[in-house]
């Protein structure tokens, strides 16, 4: 009974310690390809020793340290338990979500096999949407216990651009749901690792292409990052809903932006290329195509699923960093726009169409 | 196995939490709270249908459950909005001044 | 759900609940309703209620108590009352009938046994069973709950639209 507890501690623990230290890689990728796209080097002066390592110990060590010394201001009328609770709000329920993503397939030890995921729940999807959905309050209490009028309207426009791409961002995942017929991103990520034809993985992007590119676009702007950060828009807006924010509440907000995004970049992996799955790789070791087998330990098997998985993580947190520094931002009325009139739509069709195909697939075979 | 809590206290805490949902709709007056203790009341029926459905090993208490939560997310929608354009007229939310129906 | 963590939620649940009803600030109503509706969540997992449970999140406490605050926020009601309630006979007396609705029903309760619960079939509460059942016996009230929800949609922006 303890020994099961304990289990699922350490699962959730490692969970949550992958998903942070991607968000720590993705705060230094975003510091140095963003200087890389715009032709400078970037910040790279700290140093300890003399080691400046490429400006890691100036985004990793100096800036969180600076962070939390700052001071802690409060604004003079604010709502000072409401201003204290909305950056806990919105980091909570994202960081959160990292229970229900596995990591790999399972790992044996002393006879036991255990899950690699943190939360075995069979509503994993509605669980993220959930948190999703609580991930509002965050901003639209952080906007309004600010008692300033430009946080007010930064964290209204927020709160109503996360409810509208939420909806886009769930009818896209009606979709992967009619495709694999469960809601546990465990079975989702297993069934990615069967092969089309002998030789192609069956990974989801090939099942599902319009729902990721919607599930895409949809979670960026679930995370109010460029294109879509209007709510928080540095040249004008101030800094949105966080102007008022300094210091530790300041990082917990920025961390939650980071978490979000190694969020988004998460389930993508899961939901679309095949989350853990590496090609060919089985239970028990590799099995090519052309007849090669390689036999492998279970724990060797399983630190190979855990790290194709942070290498996709990163590489789609890569992505949302480049998409960053390199398109416009939207307008507001553009943004709604783009939600309500182009995703939704294109997203029931996806519904519809995909249902047609599962019909027909089945009627046929 | 440890004990678990038996039925009756599930339709107690029910009981428990639609009364203060019906003490809240007769004493405050702001209608944008009146409004937020009648969901109080329907989510104490919510519990007394989940708690009920597991009791007598039926999922019709929970297709029940998710009917009242569409019923009630209508109902918000269009309260709210009855809200918004009565505000508009009276500039005011107190019940006490929203009077214009009675004789 | 056993008998300590269903004692320790029940009371956060009912002084929540009480948060809603008495605060003078309406934001904070809005914020201890969705703590009393993710409580009641926890109790519905607790319950053998998943996706019922998944749902009250999303739609409750996701969705419509932000609905609540936005028109809050929209038509800037979030001012403290310096009256929150109608007048002290009033109160007195609805407080007084809630006690005794409330000690009423203990009463009968305890005084009842419980059925004798079956055994609960393999995947009870998870989506796929709720599905059997909503799509089979329960079509006609589905269809018409989405029907519903589209006059609903309709008439709130038909009321809060602003006429030129």
């Amino acid at each position: 009974m303890t020994l099961d507890v304990a289990i699922a501690a350490a699962k959730v623990l490692f969970s949550l310690f992958l998903a942070l230290q991607v968000m720590g890689l993705g705060v230094f990728f975003e510091r140095k390809v963003s200087a890389l796209i715009q032709n400078r080097i970037g910040a790279n002066r700290a140093a300890i020793f003399g080691f400046a390592g490429l400006g890691l110990v100036n985004t990793l060590v100096a800036d969180p340290i600076k962070f939390l010394l700052k001071e802690d201001i409060t604004p003079a009328e604010a709502d000072r338990l409401l201003h204290f609770v909305a950056p806990c709000a919105s980091l909570v329920p994202a960081l959160a979500t990292f229970a229900v993503v596995p990591f790999g397939d399972v790992l044996e030890v002393g006879g036991r096999m255990i899950n690699l995921q943190g939360a075995e729940l069979n509503v994993g999807l509605l669980f993220v949407l959930a948190m999703a959905s609580l991930g509002v309050y965050g901003v639209v209490l952080g906007g309004w216990a600010s008692n300033n009028r430009w946080s007010l309207l930064g964290g209204i426009r927020g709160s109503a651009q996360m409810i509208s791409y939420e909806i886009a961002m769930g009818l896209a995942l009606i979709g992967v749901v009619l495709t694999y017929n469960t809601l546990d991103l465990q079975e989702i990520a297993r069934a990615q690792g069967h092969l089309l034809w002998g030789w192609v993985p069956a990974w989801g992007i090939l099942y599902q292409p319009l729902a990721f590119v919607i599930f895409l676009v949809a979670g960026i702007a679930e995370s109010k990052r460029i294109p879509f950060d209007l709510p928080e828009s540095e040249s004008e807006l101030v800094s949105g809903y966080f102007t008022e924010y300094s210091g530790a509440k300041h990082l917990m907000f920025m961390m939650s932006d980071f978490v979000e995004v190694v969020l988004v970049a998460a389930l993508v992996t899961t939901l679309f290329f095949g989350g853990w799955q590496v090609p060919y790789l089985g239970r028990d070791g590799f099995h090519f195509p052309w007849g090669a087998a390689l036999a492998l330990p279970s724990l060797a098997v399983a630190i190979v699923q855990v790290t194709a998985f942070a290498l996709k993580m990163i590489a789609f947190t890569w992505l949302q960093i480049v998409i960053r520094w390199t398109l416009p931002r939207f307008r507001y009325d553009q943004l709604m726009r783009l939600g309500w009139k182009g995703l939704l739509p294109l997203s029931l069709a996806n519904v519809m169409v995909s249902a047609l195909l599962v019909l027909l697939a089945e009627r046929g075979a | 196995m440890p004990p678990t809590a038996p039925l009756t206290w599930y339709l107690g805490l029910s009981a428990a939490l639609f009364a203060i949902g019906a003490v809240g709709v007769l004493i405050r007056r702001n209608v944008i709270v009146i409004f937020m203790a009648i969901e109080l009341m329907l989510n104490a029926v919510n519990l007394t249908f989940v708690a009920l459905a597991r009791s007598l090993g039926s999922m019709d208490g929970q297709v029940i459950v998710f009917f009242v939560m569409t019923v009630a997310a209508a109902e918000a929608a269009v309260g709210l909005a009855i809200i918004i354009a009565l505000f508009r007229n009276r500039e005011t939310t107190n019940a006490d001044e929203l009077v214009t129906l009675r004789w | 759900m056993s008998v300590p963590v269903f004692l320790v939620l029940a009371a956060l649940l009912v002084a929540a609940a009480l948060t809603v009803v008495t605060h003078p600030s309406p934001v904070y109503s809005a914020c201890a309703l969705v703590l009393t509706l993710f409580l009641l969540s926890v109790f519905f997992v607790g319950l053998d209620a998943q996706l019922v449970a998944a749902l009250q999140v999303i739609v409750y406490a996701g969705a419509i108590v932000v609905l609540f605050l936005f028109v809050i926020m929209l038509l800037n009601l979030t001012q403290t009352e310096p009256h929150p309630t109608g007048g002290a006979p009033l109160v007195a007396v609805a407080v007084g009938g809630g006690v005794a609705v409330v000690t009423l029903v203990a009463s009968a309760l305890r005084r009842v046994t419980a059925p004798s619960t079956p055994g609960l079939p393999a995947g009870f509460g998870e989506t796929a069973a709720l599905a059997r059942r909503l799509f089979t016996a329960y079509l006609l009230p589905f269809e018409l709950t989405s029907v519903l929800l589209l006059v609903a949609i309709v008439g709130a922006v038909g009321l809060a639209k602003r006429r030129p």
